[in-house]
């Protein structure tokens, strides 16, 4: 077996210096997914940085009336925040939706956003996988495909992206700080994630030498909110379709609206399409199923997950109209 | 240094080894059971400062320091009385996670924790049966003795919440 340092530093100075000597060191923090791929031989590292002695955990009130996540805040303790449950109930929701207790309280922030797929081919080293190993091809292409993605894929990838918190932040328009040795970054939700496109196996933006050290929240926005998960089973599977929606309307007129959706993309995917068609328009179930219609457009589905372009639509619009109904009734 | 069930013990292990291999094979605390060893299952599950967690996708060394309570250190319980009142069990392979599990999941609740079948998240809703089987969707059974499981935890959980330790932020 190939030996492997376990190191926990206790401050961020201390991480950077460490990670710029070691480019195959992996951080480790609660540990859910990546164990399970060094068990796998999927990942192989030859150090493992332990981020959660690095004072990094809490969640605090930002600047300008905002959230800052601290990136080694664990899910369970995310979603049981105060201001996280009063002021981003989508995010609460999105948290608890995801995984079992037992996972949640092991789990980071920053750990969930840059989980790994669950694609059976990326974990399963006798298939092809493009993002396992660059070049080898794809597994799940002509496999069986019934969780893999119809938006966002390439012809080298179409695994899905698996995490439910990383949809909601997608749509409350998250910042993810980086702290690297060139000092501290801020990237958005919406860039974070890559495309798989001819590179499945780059990920996020995160470079080597960088460490997540933060996730923040702008002010809350007007309007309700919900993350509305479908799935194999009632609890504990990952999505087939989920929906994280923000719905604001006034005198009629849908003034804002923000959608993200899981289960279907490759990257936690920000439905840009149905919002244009749903801003200025009257909150009508016409308009929601021409939003949906509008985002799943460029869908390019499989024989086996053709049935996630419907699920999306169908969960899209019931989200929609749901919070049409929570909107009234507040 | 790992403390387990009160004791301090002292280990010398290979980075990669997980919390539940070093509580079965190196001291042989084999109430903790291997069932899928991938956190898919819940039967490894064990407490650790009070809050429950997959012994199986947890190094050993993750938890150097930290009190580690398994089955063997939580007995007698009045839930493991009331496993057996109930039939919560068939087989009995996946009952230390389960205990363990309830006893964490109650400490949770006390502490104020919603659900994802909770309407209002803002909100600590009652440990009704449908809140109980979502909150214990981690464990399961393939006796299917979920019933007698939920049961169990509807009999005892008052008298857990007395006895839930409180629970202290994961990061030492």
């Amino acid at each position: 077996m190939r030996p492997v340092d376990y190191v926990r530093p206790l401050d961020v100075a201390e991480v950077l210096t460490l990670v710029a000597e070691r480019p195959a060191a992996r951080f480790l923090g609660g540990g859910t997914n990546l164990i399970d791929l060094i068990r796998q031989g999927v990942e192989r590292p030859d150090t493992l940085v332990d981020t959660t002695a690095l004072p990094l955990a809490g969640i605090d009130t930002a600047l300008g009336g905002g959230l800052r996540i601290g990136a080694t805040t664990r899910n369970s303790d995310l979603a049981d925040d105060h201001l996280v449950r009063t002021r981003y109930p989508l995010l609460a929701q999105a948290v608890l939706a995801g995984a079992s207790g037992q996972l949640r309280n092991m789990a980071t922030v920053g750990g969930n956003l840059h989980q790994r797929t669950r694609c059976p081919y990326f974990v399963d080293r006798e298939s092809p996988c493009n993002k396992r190993e660059p070049g080898s091809g794809c597994g799940a292409l002509e496999g069986i495909g019934r969780s893999t993605a119809v938006l966002g894929t390439s012809d080298h990838c179409i695994a899905v992206h698996p995490s439910d918190m990383a949809v909601a932040l997608t749509a409350l328009e998250a910042q993810v700080e980086l702290t690297g040795p060139r000092g501290t970054r801020q990237v958005a939700m919406g860039d974070f994630h890559l495309a798989p496109g001819e590179t499945p196996h780059l990920e996020t933006v995160t470079q080597a030498d960088e460490l997540v050290t933060a996730v923040l929240l702008p002010p809350p926005s007007l309007g309700v909110a919900r993350y509305r998960k479908v799935r194999d089973r009632a609890s504990y599977a990952f999505a087939l379709v989920s929906v994280a929606a923000l719905l604001d309307v006034h005198d009629g007129q849908i003034r804002q609206a923000r959608l993200g959706l899981g289960g279907v993309a490759t990257t936690p995917w920000r439905a840009h399409a149905a919002e244009l068609v749903l801003v200025g328009a009257a909150p009508t179930d016409e308009v929601f199923e021409a939003a949906a219609a509008a985002e799943l457009a460029p869908a390019k589905s499989l024989p086996d997950n053709a049935f996630k372009v419907q699920l999306a639509r169908r969960t899209i619009v019931a989200t929609l109209r749901r919070l049409r109904a929570d909107g009234s009734a507040s | 240094m790992l403390v387990v069930n009160d004791a301090p013990t002292t280990l010398d292990l290979e980075p990669r080894v997980s919390l539940l291999d070093a509580l079965r094979e190196h001291l042989h605390l084999t109430g903790t059971k291997k069932g899928c060893n991938q956190g898919a299952c819940g039967a490894c599950t064990v407490l650790v400062d009070g809050r429950r967690v997959l012994a199986c996708l947890t190094l050993a060394m993750q938890v150097e320091g930290r009190e580690v309570t398994t089955i063997e250190g939580v007995g007698p319980h009045p839930l493991q009385a009331a496993f057996v009142r109930r039939d919560g069990l068939q087989c009995g392979y996946c009952t230390p996670g389960q205990i363990c599990s309830a006893i964490g999941m109650v400490a949770e609740h006390r502490h104020g924790a919603a659900s994802v079948v909770t309407d209002d998240v803002t909100t600590t809703p009652d440990l009704t049966p449908e809140e109980i089987r979502e909150r214990m969707s981690g464990n399961l059974c393939r006796c299917g003795a979920y019933n007698g499981i939920v049961e169990a935890i509807v009999d005892t959980a008052p008298a857990m919440a007395e006895m839930a330790p409180a629970l202290t932020p994961v990061p030492a």
